[in-house]
């Protein structure tokens, strides 16, 4: 006997996340789903921009990693709440992981949630959390080939930071091609090139954060 | 790499199909995978197999469709298939384009006894 199934995969993470961005939106909370491949950066990005805006942001972190909690113990040194998901094997975050660490926030009390995946270009693209947006970083000594090998990370994102671009005279790598091949996969995609190390170019993404969250407080 | 967790949300929603049908053999298994899901079809096949494997719907077969990339331009409602992942229009150069098809992750049908 033939039974017609035709359900999502995903179906239940799919609802889970639901719930979870009708918690978010009832708190009017920012929810950034922050992803990028091992060592690209996400870590110190999240320092700097604690650093520049926790005295006008009230946020929060969730950090997502397969093993120990050295990037939750990093950001907490920051002075701001942060809880560390350690997903064990799994190489992404899902709705789930998420709703387990909603005990130990008061999202009243907070404006922003940013949520750092674990460092991975394929899987987390397929796994939403209830994020408002998924924000993606390359570094510049990974390649000017990731958009065409990855094109699914670039298509669901809201905004590519492209960092490490004070290294750009030692590698070969072509910005212009990098954005050039994101522009083709999403024609939406705001682009912003950065250096964590030296501070170049954060204060337009600083800019549009602010915004997004003045956004969701309406 | 996540095939594992699909394999396992695929046997989630295969088991319950069975319950509310009352069948108690899985012949076969059919879902669709889109082509610009991120999934390696071999890598859930074999999944799928290590997870049923010595449970009671182990040597089902799995039937995997690939589901191309189709898009239609929002300018000129032409569509088309990518397989290059450049989201322009062949037709007229839009630039706005709405995924029809490609991103699925479903189990279309199962036979069971």
């Amino acid at each position: 006997m033939k039974i017609t199934v035709v359900r999502d995969i995903l179906e239940a993470n799919e609802r889970i996340a639901r719930q979870n961005r009708e918690i978010f939106d009832e708190n009017h909370l920012l929810v950034i789903n922050l992803m990028s491949a091992p060592g690209s950066g996400k870590t110190i990005l999240l320092e700097r921009s604690i650093d520049a805006l926790k005295n006008e942001i009230r946020m929060g972190i969730i950090e997502g990693d397969i093993q120990s909690s050295r990037d939750a113990e990093r950001v907490a040194r920051k002075g701001v709440p942060a809880v560390q998901i350690n997903t064990g094997s799994a190489c992404h975050l899902d709705g789930n992981m998420i709703r387990d660490t909603f005990k130990d926030f008061d999202f009243r009390s907070l404006q922003l949630l940013v949520v750092e995946n674990v460092g991975n270009l394929v899987c987390p693209a397929e796994f939403n959390i209830g994020e408002d947006y998924k924000i993606m970083m390359l570094s510049v000594t990974e390649g000017d080939d990731k958009p065409a090998k990855y094109p699914l990370m670039f298509r669901i994102s809201k905004v590519l930071l492209i960092n490490k671009i004070d290294l750009l005279p030692y590698v070969d790598c072509s910005i212009e091609r990098i954005e050039e091949e994101s522009k083709k996969i999403n024609p939406d995609l705001t682009i912003f090139r950065i250096s964590c190390k030296t501070g170049e170019g954060l204060n337009d993404w600083y800019s549009w954060l602010r915004d997004q969250v003045k956004n969701k407080k309406k | 790499m996540h095939e594992m967790s699909i394999a396992r949300n695929m046997i989630d929603i295969i088991k319950d199909e069975m319950r509310r049908h009352n069948a108690r053999v899985l012949r076969s298994v059919h879902v669709n995978i889109g082509r610009f899901s991120s999934i390696v079809p071999e890598a859930l096949s074999f999944c799928f197999e290590i997870m049923t494997k010595d449970t009671d719907i182990a040597g089902a077969r799995l039937v995997i469709d690939i589901i191309p990339l189709m898009c239609r331009c929002v300018s000129c409602d032409k569509e088309f298939e990518i397989t290059d992942y450049s989201f322009l229009c062949p037709f007229c150069g839009g630039m706005k384009v709405d995924t029809i098809s490609g991103q699925e992750l479903s189990v279309v049908d199962i036979e069971v006894d």
